[in-house]
């Protein structure tokens, strides 16, 4: 242990502690704009590049950085000195001087970590005008790059290479002129970009933000030809709440299903009903090959891969091209959604599919890619119309001005609407492949499941495994959130030396509790813990836990599909991969 | 060398080189032949002699006969004359500009009565593509040395003694660098030289790996001795061509000879060298930034600490020291510390090479000991200053350093006075001066270049160095204001302050110690909308002279913006808040009657309705 002086107070922190960690201890929350960290999801960005952190060291000669200088035993430090503040300031000066002014019209407005310095720092006046930094604007089916407002704080590049290994982002150019950017500035739709958008989720300002498609909603639900269903993605209800002030980790799914029909939604249903869905398929999937396998069968691929994210999927596609046999064959659970709503839904009420609008409301902005790949539509008609994020729909209730905090509890409507307790808790990492062993255990055993809670497969590390015990066979269930991790992951199934039956892989830490669309987390890792605790907490109050015991699906079988796996199951519920990984070479030679 | 009658040294520097001192020796060499002199007359290439000036060079042994602008033609008239007859060609001896005599020997010319050469000791005296030239003038006698007889304890104790500190710029004691490096632990470490010099004019590094390649390859094998590495870097700018080729000839001969390679001198040490090759890019001299780029990572700086020292190239233990650094290395092995910290002053030991450059006569490298004065350097090396204009300031350090003054024309060059004057020693940087120099053009010149040459990586070097700039350029072009001054003080002293890197944190120095030294310029370029010097051509002034002006009109008509009024036959008065400085009206006088001033011309004003009070 080491002892300081941090504005007159006494510090004692462990040796290798920042200055700014020392401070927190000492109750001093020193400002800062490039650093971001979760500390539990082992996620750190510390390039000490924006220098807006720094602080007064006694004997020092020029002003210390805080997030990256260690403290030292007797250090005396000052924190608000007349140097600092000043430095401060003309620092955020700089950087604003190289910012667009456009405040009242940036997505980011209200959100925005440079506008909080800007407020927090009483800037009135601009000494410092000068040149911009002007850069070419990059829209991509999720993501779109406004780069003009980058300040180099390195977190998305951060993100993509240290944590998700995506390697789409990095710095470009020097100087003036530096900005995080792809390879040779090229489109982020010609790169190796999976969309996953978790750029978009610790970017500061509005250089990074979701392509927002809630004008075309709105277009939707005032044509009265349009019958316009939507469906609400299991982690949504446990972080939509924060967008109107409610604690982390409220789950408000009532209000968020009255919220909806409020807006003007025909028919307000649940993604986990589909969920439930993916499950049947999926998890008959996992039994055949398991089977085949045990039956000696050599074209039987194992381990399984979850597909239900389509971050994830876009990885593989362009990472793994050799293994696209490998994930499972299933839709994601807002495709399959979108495949029945727009078929059995659509007819059952009588609505041609032209006059149908589907809208999701995902954790996700990879779901906007998804619901516009080819081979998710039928004549060019898409079978998920618009996908929104979890913030597009907080602000459009604002936009409304529906008031949330009094909304009733509103209950979804029928029949896809109806779900389980395993469809809720697919918003945790963990989650889909507890799931599917709560399903596949009855289906291979013919048993019931005593224990419902597969607790081995729950927890926020990086990779997992258990072995799952299915009346004697022995299922290896391996566990990967963040693209990094599955990369390893995956990395051994190329090479043959998987131990695992079968992989469940989210593409964002935490799964989709830490999606892109979420409500910005600001670097408070509690907020994911919290919102993942919520769904567990749904599953428990859930009557019905098992996706095979759905009665709404057991239904959509008879009167529909058939069996799990059948051929219109197939032709409906399950999909192709394609290899992605040359596009970027044919793009730079063209 | 010793059966050898004569030697006539070519000077094969990148200057001369681009003066055809390539096409010199040839003729040398041909002449030579032709008159069937090759067993008694060798003619060589050597590295820089320093005096750029007056390249191509050629320096005839034993009585260091000194030509100066030797053209290939002259080839003959050399080996004839001198060579043949003795007698010394006297057109091509170095003219003095006081005594107006030429000087029949190198040893009583002014620009190295006063130089020491300890790091240039080989450079226009040896062959560089040739190891055994090197070694008769004891190249690796050093390395067998340590090897051989010293600890790598006893080593570093002895460069520590001999007081070396670093050439690069920041002065770091070089013995302390290894002694840490040697103490942290690592499965592997590694010798980086520093080969990336960036200031604009600065060549010193150059100079000594084209000219005496070995002494810096030795000094990095006594270093990997000492610190137990094994393997060598050298980081050098792609820009270098010749000093990479000489490097590369140079690494392959002393391997052939096993002074490189595995267990040199039959001891259980082993050292290699690689090359590794910078794009360019200043900051990458910065030596974390260096590390990163080595790595194949965008050349940036981090933090400090973790210093290289501690975890460097590849995550390893590693000393980052510059060429300058490195060949002074084996002369203090041989000659001792003590003989080492004679030299200089009490805190600046031995010699500093500088490349001289700007408004002076003696255009070139030369190499000095410590403590020697600006005025020595000026007056006596250099020869003065260019055209006997007035001496104004001499700017040292390169982008990071500061102007130096008239005051401190007596103040002893050594790292802390320089550093006590607003400037830093830098890596040898001086340019000089004179009244034609505007000063606020100066720190914008070096502005320009920081702008250019920031990583981009920490906000007050990326967004501050343009504004800097930005507000430079605003004065110069006469839209300077009074708040200016205070954005150009607070702006210095913030990014000094708080930027990342070294780069970042000296940027600043240019605008701030011009401001120190030469504020009443910039007040003159804010209040008065004047330059001094001249340079600033938004400053200066068209004005017609009431005596020469005949009132013919013709500048009128071809004013674009009707600036002009007068009445035909009347001299005629330009509107200066009109006038955009085209210069059309003073290419149609006929007349001469048209004029550039420096100083607005106040006395003309125009009132409200466009008629003229004079």
């Amino acid at each position: 242990m080491i002892e300081l002086t941090i504005d007159k107070k006494k510090v004692r922190v462990e040796k290798g502690t920042t200055i700014l960690k020392a401070a927190r201890q000492a109750g001093i929350e020193i400002p800062t704009l490039c650093h971001y960290e979760l500390c539990d999801m082992g996620i750190e960005n510390k390039p000490g590049g924006c220098r807006i952190c720094v602080v007064e060291v006694e004997g020092r000669r020029n002003l210390a950085p805080s997030c990256i200088t260690e403290a030292q035993d007797g250090m005396v430090i000052h924190t608000h000195s007349i140097r600092v503040l000043n430095a401060r300031k003309t620092v955020l000066r700089l950087i604003i001087s190289d910012h667009p002014f456009d405040c009242l019209v940036c997505a980011k407005s209200g959100h925005c970590d440079l506008q909080d310095l800007a407020v927090q720092f009483g800037i009135r006046s601009q000494p410092y005008v000068g040149e911009q930094s002007r850069y070419r604007k990059d829209t991509s089916p999720s993501i779109i790059r406004d780069v003009d407002k980058c300040i180099m704080c390195r977190r998305c590049e951060m993100i993509c290479n240290e944590v998700q290994s995506v390697g789409a982002l990095a710095a470009v150019n020097r100087g003036f002129m530096s900005v995080v950017a792809p390879a040779f500035e090229m489109n982020l739709e010609d790169s190796p970009c999976t969309y996953c958008g978790q750029c978009v989720s610790v970017c500061p300002t509005g250089a990074l933000t979701e392509k927002d498609h809630t004008i075309e909603i709105i277009r939707a639900l005032s044509n009265p030809s349009k019958t316009v269903v939507v469906q609400t993605a299991p982690a949504v209800r446990a972080a939509l709440g924060e967008e109107f002030g409610m604690p982390a980790g409220t789950l408000v799914t009532g209000k968020m299903v009255s919220a909806l029909r409020e807006l003007g939604f025909d028919y307000v249903f649940d993604t986990d009903f589909s969920a439930d869905l993916t499950i049947m398929e999926e998890g008959t999937e996992l039994l055949q090959r398991v089977r085949g396998y045990l039956e000696g069968d050599s074209n039987v691929r194992l381990p399984i891969l979850t597909s239900c994210c389509p971050g994830w999927v876009n990885f593989f596609e362009h990472n793994y091209p050799d293994l696209l046999d490998v994930p499972s064959t299933a839709k994601s659970p807002q495709q399959m959604f979108g495949a029945i709503a727009k078929s059995y839904f659509a007819e059952k009420i009588g609505v041609k599919r032209n006059d149908m609008i589907v809208v999701s409301v995902m954790p996700c902005l990879a779901k906007k890619y998804e619901c516009q790949r080819d081979e998710f539509k039928v004549g060019g008609n898409p079978d998920v119309d618009y996908s929104i994020s979890t913030r597009e729909l907080a602000s459009f209730i604002k936009q409304a001005n529906i008031d949330f905090l009094e909304l009733p509890d509103g209950e979804f409507d029928d029949p896809l609407g109806e779900s389980t307790g395993a469809a809720v808790i697919f918003g945790n990492t963990g989650g889909v492949i507890e799931a599917a062993c709560r399903t596949a255990y009855e289906l291979y055993t013919g048993k019931k499941l005593e224990k419902v809670d597969f607790h081995e497969l729950r927890g926020m590390d990086g990779i997992r495994s258990a072995t799952i015990d299915f009346n004697g066979l022995e299922l290896n269930i391996g566990i990967a959130h963040g693209l990094r991790n599955a990369r390893k992951l995956l990395d051994e199934v190329r090479e043959g030396k998987s131990k695992f039956h079968a992989i469940e892989v989210m593409a964002c830490p935490g799964g989709c509790v830490g999606g892109a669309g979420q409500p910005f987390n600001h670097g408070d890792s509690g907020v994911l813990g919290k919102r993942a605790a919520a769904l567990y907490a749904a599953d428990q109050e859930m009557p019905i836990r098992k996706s095979h015991e759905n009665p709404s699906i057991i239904k959509l079988y008879e009167e529909f599909l058939g069996e799990p796996g059948s051929e219109l199951a197939h032709k409906l519920l399950h999909t192709e991969y394609f290899a992605k990984s040359n596009e970027v070479t044919i793009h730079l030679q063209g | 060398m010793s059966h050898y009658k004569m030697h006539l040294l070519v000077c094969a520097g990148t200057g001369c080189h681009s003066s055809e001192s390539d096409l010199v020796y040839e003729m040398l060499h041909d002449e030579v032949e032709r008159k069937g002199l090759s067993n008694d007359v060798q003619v060589i290439r050597t590295g820089c002699f320093g005096f750029c000036e007056k390249g191509p060079i050629v320096k005839v042994l034993p009585d260091n006969t000194f030509y100066t602008e030797v053209k290939p033609g002259d080839a003959q008239e050399i080996i004839d004359e001198h060579v043949i007859k003795g007698r010394k060609v006297e057109r091509l001896l170095y003219l003095d500009p006081e005594t107006n005599e030429h000087v029949l020997d190198s040893k009583h010319m002014g620009f190295y009565k006063k130089q020491l050469r300890v790091a240039l000791r080989n450079c226009g005296t040896i062959d560089p593509e040739n190891i055994d030239e090197s070694i008769a003038r004891d190249a690796y006698m050093a390395l067998g040395k340590v090897i051989t007889e010293m600890t790598p304890r006893e080593t570093i104790e002895l460069i520590k003694r001999s007081g070396l500190r670093g050439r690069g710029g920041a002065g770091f004691p070089t013995g302390l660098k290894w002694e840490i490096t040697s103490k942290n632990h690592g499965d592997r470490k590694y010798v980086v030289c520093n080969a990336d010099e960036g200031d604009p004019g600065a060549f010193m590094d150059r100079s000594i790996l084209e000219g005496d390649p070995h002494s810096v390859l030795e000094a990095m094998a006594i270093c990997g001795y000492c610190i137990g590495a094994s393997e060598g870097l050298i980081y050098i700018r792609a820009e270098y061509p010749l000093a990479i080729r000489r490097l590369r000839i140079a690494i392959s001969q002393a391997q052939s000879y096993g002074l490189l390679g595995e267990n040199i001198f039959g001891s259980d040490f082993s050292f290699n060298i690689k090359l590794r090759y910078g794009a360019g890019a200043f900051v990458c001299g910065e030596e974390t930034a260096l590390i990163h780029s080595m790595e194949g990572l965008r050349g940036e700086p981090t933090n400090k600490p973790p210093f290289p020292a501690e975890r460097g190239y590849l995550g390893k233990p590693t000393c980052v020291n510059n060429v300058e650094t490195f060949a002074n290395i084996p002369v203090i092995v041989l000659k001792g510390a003590e003989w080492f910290a004679s030299i200089g002053t009490e805190k600046s030991k031995g010699t500093k090479v500088f490349a001289l450059a700007g408004k002076i006569n003696n255009v070139g490298l030369i190499e000095v000991p410590m403590g020697i004065t600006l005025r020595e350097i000026i007056y006596e090396i250099g020869g003065g200053v260019k055209e006997g204009k007035k001496f104004k300031a001499v700017q040292t350090g390169g982008p990071s350093g500061g102007c130096l003054t008239e005051k401190h024309l007596d103040t002893p060059i050594d790292y802390e006075s320089l550093m006590a004057a607003g400037s830093m020693m830098g890596s040898g940087g001086m340019i000089v001066l004179d009244e034609d120099d505007c000063m606020v053009s100066v720190a914008k010149f070096y502005l320009d270049f920081i702008v250019e040459e920031s990583c981009g990586k920490c906000a007050p070097c990326r967004i501050g160095s343009k504004r800097l700039y930005e507000t430079l350029d605003r004065i110069t072009l006469g839209k300077g204001e009074q708040e200016d001054i205070e954005i150009l003080k607070n702006l210095g002293m913030v990014m000094k302050d708080t930027a990342l890197c070294g780069l970042g944190q000296t940027a600043p120095n240019p605008v701030l110690s011009t401001l120190d030294n030469f504020k009443e310029e910039y007040l003159e370029h804010v209040n008065e909308k004047k330059c001094r010097s001249g340079q600033c051509r938004d400053l200066l002034y068209y004005v017609i002279l009431e005596e020469e002006c005949t009132g013919c009109m013709a500048c009128t008509r071809v004013c674009p913006t009707h600036a002009i009024i007068g009445e035909r036959r009347n001299p005629h008065v330009i509107n200066q808040e009109v006038c955009i400085k085209c210069g059309a009206c003073m290419e149609k006088c006929q007349f001469d009657a048209i004029s550039l001033q420096k100083d607005y011309p106040r006395e003309v004003q125009l009132t409200t309705n466009n008629e003229l009070t004079v």
